[in-house]
Order: structure tokens, then sequence, then C-alpha cells
């Protein structure tokens, strides 16, 4: 199995070449191994959803250990955090805090098999090179390749320091290798949690109440219980009292009732019969532990409805906020300006809609509880299932599968507990499905976000303050100190918030994936009222932040923010105007990264096309080019979808959508028809990836409607904001 | 429960099942055949596409019972060898990200082929309309169809 797809990535067909399995394998440490005939096995230690670290991080071990990439072969690695440091995907932070982690894996193993070389023949132990899997004594002439060094490579001590290479010297980083699970995944194969099988499996699903703002109150499974193939239906308390919930026990649903039966299909028409009664719910006040301080979350009682949140949303918007960063005196600048732009931008929640729903398999027994499925977050969840079991960790084992998508969904493992106290209560193996209405329906949405902006000018239109009041229900999406703080002398930055008892998550790029297109289309507005192209007019404001910049605590790298832009404006040929296309442009800095967009327009038979996106990157040192630049283009149609598309909207506490026939994904044909990404040449360790390509093109998507339809956009999604043809 | 034969990727397979069954849940519940995948339950994000006599079909949409005779072909079944001219593409194209939704992607890819060996952009795009790829991959696909229509 695991041949199959090692033959695949050097994408010749040709499994001829391909070294067997080996009939023994040595462990070097945690993160390989490495069989008698040279075959190397490399641990992934990170959760796999579509990012391709499966491919990228072992690639970075691979560099240091000089092997051969032909003769490697990646696994899943168990969740160990005693080898393995941050098994979580998030923030776009798996590259970038695993870099020295992987790397010293690969050489500490190199530096074993050249010192088992050296004490075998007697030589020193740096007259020794190691090159694609062999180990070389250029003065003697001897040869001989990792395999046959493995065994006494294992038994010796691990050095305490090893030398990293010069990343001049590398030849597996930077180039591009192919998806180490694509061959599965395109033949089918079982990779993913709804795929996972085990003896004398139940399937379990949930019935939570329809509306935020409601809780269960009792429920008739008699007829449920008639139905074919059904075992038992019960209520479940997911969290008990006593529980002090975590940063990440997102769940709006406390009390749910589970079914749960043989098959999936009995199941899914056995929750159809039940009868479940259900109530207002009162509010809630619980103490949480986020991340090691305690806070009090309070949840509102009442069922909330979208036309509400927008009349909140604007009303709030209008009043004075907590300001959160200050620079200059701002409300002396606006009484003197001689003109203000002043807009406001909105946008709805979403749901993730990662196309493999919540699942999870459990096996819970007296001795250990076995959890299988697509978790971002194990090692948080270990904790978290081991309290509600009551069981020592050391008992818990959860596996990581490759996930049907994250987008943030998954860090929140509700789904896994939920898993776990079913089996443990049917004391037999259970698959928890949720059915896409029960995923949509769930809650943990990306939150409904307000934006006004404000500048003002001086009589030759120069920008001469700036003024962003941002807040949403539950969360303000304001970053105070990025750009363009640190250009202005006057600035000023408020946020506020509304609570809800709609339950939010993270969603890729969280808070930035609303507030750069905001901001972003902003600033076209103003360099518009300037009188500048849009590009030169933020290179101007960033060649201040540079060479002057104003406050301590800008996040952003000036210098590297202006590098992307200048080069979309290179490779996009930005001053070469076609009439027939509409451009708009955008950048954006988020999860150390930079990202700058130009996206081209044209109108078909009345209808705006994205013809094409320029998309520059600089996110440091790229490890594999081609899955980066997949990644980016990703980011750039997910962002697109998103804006134009896609919204949660509620009726009396209900989400008025619950699939994909009144939830508006973008489709193929909506896609840009050609995006060409670049990424800045860079020697810095590598930055996050997996969300910076998704905020800044709404930015540009909104910025090339109004050039192509003569309207500005500044309700997501756009499709409803107004006519896309003016 | 009735007994039903399916002609699923050459191979005739004795089924006990709910006559109202989707094949969708045949195939994975049943016969362990997991790489058609369940996104929607409702035909409109096709992640469970297969061939029903050649031609792309919902999976979720088609009860057990209607199949009757009719070859289901699915992914496991596309080609002996995974070396389908779609799936090579996919490979030289390395289209996936999560790769959730491309056994459908793939399915309803080969069908377009099969009938029209040489598709426009237009054609892609209408024949590629029902496949939801959460993750956007959608210019890669339309790149590996291409590439496999030209193979």
């Amino acid at each position: 199995m695991m041949l199959g797809f090692n033959w695949l990535m050097s994408c010749d067909m040709n499994p001829e070449k391909v070294k067997a399995l080996p009939k023994e394998w040595f462990e070097i440490n945690g993160f390989l191994k490495i069989g008698e005939n040279g075959l190397v096995t490399i641990m992934s230690p990170n959760p796999e959803i579509g990012q391709n670290v499966k491919t990228s991080m072992p690639m970075i071990v691979a560099e240091e250990l000089d092997v051969d990439w032909n003769d490697v072969l990646v696994e899943q690695a168990p969740l160990n955090t005693g080898i393995f440091k941050r098994q979580l995907a998030g923030g776009s932070q798996s590259i970038r805090q695993g870099w020295e982690s992987l790397r010293t894996a690969g050489a500490t193993a190199k530096s074993l098999l050249i010192q088992a070389a050296a004490e075998t023949w007697g030589v020193p132990m740096n007259e020794i090179t190691a090159v694609k899997g062999q180990l070389l004594h250029n003065k003697s002439g001897k040869k001989v390749g990792f395999g046959a060094m493995a065994s006494r490579a294992a038994q010796l001590e691990v050095p305490e320091e090893v030398v990293l290479k010069d990343p001049t010297d590398f030849t597996i980083i930077g180039t591009s290798r192919k998806n180490v699970d694509g061959s599965k995944i395109v033949t089918g194969k079982p990779l993913f949690g709804l795929d996972y099988k085990a003896d004398h499996m139940l399937i379990a699903m949930l019935e939570h109440p329809p509306a935020f703002g409601m809780q269960l109150k009792s429920f008739d499974a008699s007829e449920t219980l008639k139905m074919p193939g059904i075992k038992k239906v019960f209520k479940m308390e997911k969290h008990l009292d006593e529980y002090s919930l975590g940063g990440l026990d997102v769940d709006a649903f406390n009390e749910v009732v589970v079914v749960v039966g043989n098959s999936t299909w009995e199941v899914l028409q056995a929750k159809k019969t039940l009868k479940c009664e259900w109530e207002l719910a009162s509010e809630k006040s619980k103490e949480i532990d986020s991340w090691g301080s305690k806070i009090t979350v309070k949840t509102p009682a009442g069922l909330e409805s979208s036309e509400k949140h927008y009349e909140i949303l604007n009303a709030i918007s209008k009043r004075k906020a907590k300001v959160v960063r200050e620079d200059g005196d701002p409300d002396s600048m606006f009484k003197k300006a001689a003109k203000i732009i002043e807009r406001s931008y909105t946008c709805p929640f979403l749901a993730h809609n990662t196309l493999e729903p919540m699942n999870f398999f459990a096996d819970v027994t007296e001795e250990k509880a076995v959890l299988v499925g697509p978790i971002q977050t194990p090692e948080i969840m270990e904790k978290s299932v081991s309290k509600r079991l009551g069981m020592p960790l050391e008992k818990i084992d959860i596996q990581m599968t490759r996930m049907g998508g994250g987008f943030g969904r998954r860090l929140y493992g509700h789904f896994l507990t939920e898993a776990a106290v079913i089996s443990k209560e049917m004391k037999q193996p259970v698959k928890l499905i949720y059915t896409r209405e029960d995923d949509m329906t769930q809650g943990t949405y990306r939150p409904s976000y307000h934006a006004l902006y404000r500048a003002a000018l001086d009589e030759d239109n120069n920008l001469i303050a700036f003024h962003v009041r941002a807040g949403g229900i539950p969360e303000s999406p304001l970053a105070a100190n990025r750009f363009p703080a640190g250009a202005l002398t006057h600035y000023k930055a408020e946020e506020w918030s509304q609570p809800s008892n709609i339950t939010v998550g993270a969603f890729r790029a969280p808070r930035s994936n609303f507030i750069a297109g905001a901001e972003q289309s902003f600033l076209d507005e103003v360099a518009e009222a300037a009188g500048k192209d849009p590009i030169d007019f933020r290179l101007e404001l960033l060649e201040r932040a540079q060479k002057n910049p104003v406050g301590e605590n800008n996040d952003y790298e000036a210098s590297r923010y202006a590098g992307v832009l200048k080069l979309v404006k290179e490779k996009a040929q930005w001053n070469s105007k076609d009439p027939n296309v509409y451009r708009g442009t955008a950048a954006y800095f988020c999860h150390n990264s930079y990202v700058a967009n130009v996206l081209d327009m044209v109108i078909e038979k009345g209808k705006p096309i994205v013809q094409k996106v320029y998309c520059a990157i600089d996110c440091g040192i790229v490890v594999n080019p081609d899955a980066a630049t997949n990644l980016a283009e990703g980011g750039v149609v997910d962002g697109i979808g998103h804006a134009m598309y896609s919204a949660i909207t509620f009726k009396d506490g209900a989400p008025e959508q619950n699939n994909f026939d009144n939830y508006r994904l973008i489709r193929h044909d909506e896609a840009p028809k050609e995006i060409e990404v670049h990424f800045v040449q860079s020697d810095i360790h590598p930055t996050g990836l997996g969300e910076p390509p998704f905020p800044p093109i709404m930015g540009a998507m909104a910025n090339a409607l109004y050039r192509a339809t003569g309207q500005r956009y500044y309700n997501q999604p756009f499709i409803t904001d107004k006519a896309l043809i003016g | 429960m009735s007994t039903f034969n399916l002609n699923i990727n050459g191979k005739v397979h004795k089924v006990d099942a709910d006559p109202t069954t989707p094949l969708l849940w045949i195939l994975r519940d049943h016969l362990d055949l997991v790489g058609t995948k369940y996104g929607c339950g409702i035909a409109q994000c096709g992640a469970c596409t297969v061939h029903l006599n050649g031609t792309a079909v919902r999976a979720c949409q088609i009860p057990i019972a209607s199949i009757g005779s009719e070859k289901v072909t699915t992914i496991e079944g596309l080609s002996e060898h995974g070396d389908h001219p779609v799936q090579k593409a996919w490979i030289a194209h390395d289209v996936p990200q999560c790769g959730y939704c491309q056994a459908g992607q793939i399915m309803s890819a080969a069908a377009l082929l099969t009938s029209n060996s040489n598709p426009s952009d237009e054609d892609i795009d209408a024949a590629m309309r029902g496949n939801i790829c959460r993750c956007g991959t959608y210019t890669r696909i339309k790149k590996a169809i291409k590439t496999a229509a030209n193979s």
C-alpha cells in the first residue's frame, strides 16, 4: 500500500524503479525509521486538512537527512507530544513552527548515520558526506547506503548539537514534489475519517435543537425504536456541569438526542421519526478557561434574526467604541478636513462547510479509548475527552486521519467527545456522522462583522487622518496595529462587540477574512478620491511606514508588504491598460505572510467574469512550490466564492440555510479562468500560507466589480448586495 | 429487506438491504467501496458521482431497487491500476488539496470525456458545475481535464 504512492512521487508511473519494503525497520528517532534496503519512512507530525503538510513536512526532514525523495515513504505520525511539537493544524503555523524541529530531526539522523559509517570504516566523521541516501568517504572511495548503516546508527547516542544546512544547499526544499496521498485520492482508497471502519461498528447521529436559543425539553423515541436496525435512542449531555470549558469547547447545544443503529441509511431514516420537544433556553453564564485566563462568557437568551443583527450592527457602529489605538490627534484633523470619506462594510455569518461533514470513530472500553478521525487539535482534545470519560491520558489513543477540509471548523472537537460518550454508552465501537444539515445548522460559524472607515483629506486631497471602528456579533474583526497603522500621523482604531447565542469559531484567516476586504475596498476609494493609482497610493503609505513609522507596535514589515505590491504590479503589467478589462487590486498581511492581488474582470453576456488573478506572495522560503501555488489558487477561489455568494442567515433563531441547495458555494464555472501565483524569492524562514491568500482577494474582487459596474460593493455576499451590472 | 444482485465494477455483488437505500450507502456501508463520498445527500455537491452505464449520476439519489442489471462503475473500478487518463492527469497536475471531492470530480470528468473527447471550456463548465470543491481546485481540474482529453 505504501509503495503504491511512493512511485507516483516522481510522477513516472513505473513501479519497477521502486524498492520493495524492507525486511526490517530501524527507528533512528521519532521522526524517521530506515529499512535495511535504504527505504526511509518519515512521520508527518501534523494533521492534514488539505494544506499539504503531509508532503511538505517530511520534505523538510528529508532535506536535512539527504535522502533520495524517491526512497521516502510517509506516514501520519501518532499523537505524541513528547516527540512532536504542536501537533495542530491552525494559524498557518505548521511549517513555520515545525521548521526547526523537522530540520533537526533529519540532521540528527544523518549525523548518526555518518557516525556509524565513521566507526565502521575507522575514519573521522568529518571526512564522510551524505548524498541522496549514500554515505561517501572520498579519500578511500568507500561508499555505503543508509540502509546498511541504519542498524548501527539506531544504537548510537543522539548528538546534542547538529549543524543545519545552508539554505543555498537545499535540494528538496524549494522543488515541487507530488502529494504523497495523490494516488490514494484519485483511486478512492480509504483515507478520511468518514471512511474508517471497525468490526461491530455502529452508526450514530444526533438531533440538536432547530434554533439557537432553544434546548431539549423532552423526546419520544417510540416510533424511532421500531425502525429497522435501530439499537438505542438516548439523551446525551456533552459536557457535565463540573467540567471547566476551554477556549475550543464551542458548542451551542449541550444536550442532544442520539440515535444509534446498524447502518447510515437506517439511522438517517429513523432519525426522521424522532419526536422532540424543544423549549426556550434561559440566559447562561459560564466560566471558561481561555488559554490560561478565566473569563466569564454570557450567552443571552432569545431567538435572534439576521434582520435584527444588521439593525444592531448599524446602530452600534454609529456610537463611540473602545479606542484600541490612537496616534496623533485624529479628531482635530477630521474637524479641519476639507473632505471626509465615510463608508461601512458588512459580512454575514458563514458555515465552514468542509465537504467531509463532522464525524468521528470511537471505541471506548474499560481499558482504553481509541478515537479515530478528522481533528485539527488532537492534543487539546486528548485532555478534554480524558476528563469527560474519566480516563487517564495514557488510555486515550487519538489517531489522525486525512481530513476532507478543515478551514478552522475542526479546531472545535466536540464531535470527538460525542463519539466517545456514545461508544461508552453502547459498549461498542461507534462512528458518529453529522448529516450535511446537522453540520450546517449546528453553529461554530464565522461571525458577522461590521467595519466603519473614515478618511480625512485636505484641500489637495492628501490623506491626513484615518479612522476605523470595527465590531461584530459576537467579536470584533479589528487588527489595530496592521497597515495602514504606522503609515499615518493621525490614526484611530476602535472596536466593539455584541453577544449572541449563535456560536462562532475560527474560519480560515479569522477576522482578516472580513477586515482585509473592507479595508482594501476603502483604500481603493480613498486612492480614487486622492486622484492616485491604487497601487502607488499604497506604496506611498508603505514608504512612510518604512522610513518613518508612526507608533511602536506595527506588526508588519513595510518593506515586505511593499515587495508583494511591486511584484504583482510587475507581473500583472499593471500599467498596460486594456479598456475591456476591469482591474482591481488589494494586498494584506496576516499569519506572518504578505499577499497582493490584481484581479482582471471582463463582461461577457452582461455578466462579470473573473478572467485572471495575479497573486504575489511573500511567505519566506517556499518548501514545495507547486503545492504552495495550489494552496494559493485555492485561497483565491475560496475568497472570491465567499465574498460573492455565501451566507448563513437566521430567522427566529434558526439558520435559514441547511444544505447546498440554499447555501451557495462557488462552483467550477464561477472560478477565475486563470490564476498566476508568484512567490518573492526569499531566505527568510517559512511563514504562513494556508490562510494569507484568502482575505485580500475579497477586496480585489470588490474593486474590480466597481470598475466593471460603476458601483461599490460594501456588503457581502456581493450577489445579494446589489445587481452585478449597474 | 430485499436481496439485490448489483453489477458493480464488473462484478456481481449480492446485497441485502431496504429497497429505498441509496446506492451511495450500499457502496459505503455494505460493500466497503468508500471512494464514493457523502457530501450533501441531495445531489447538490457531486461528491458521490458514479457511472451508471457510463453516465455520471449522483449515487445519493439512486435507490438500490432502481438499478436492476445496469452497470455501476465507481472510482475504485474506473481503471485497474489507477491509470485512467483522467486519474493520470489529476496526478500530473497534482490537483487535490484535501482530496475529499476528487473522486466525484474524476468520475464527472471521465464521463464528460467519454461523450465529448475534446470539450471546450464551456463544455467543461457545464459538466463540472455540479461538483463542489470546497478547497477551490477548479482551475487545476480544468487543466487536468484538458490534459486528459489530449492524451
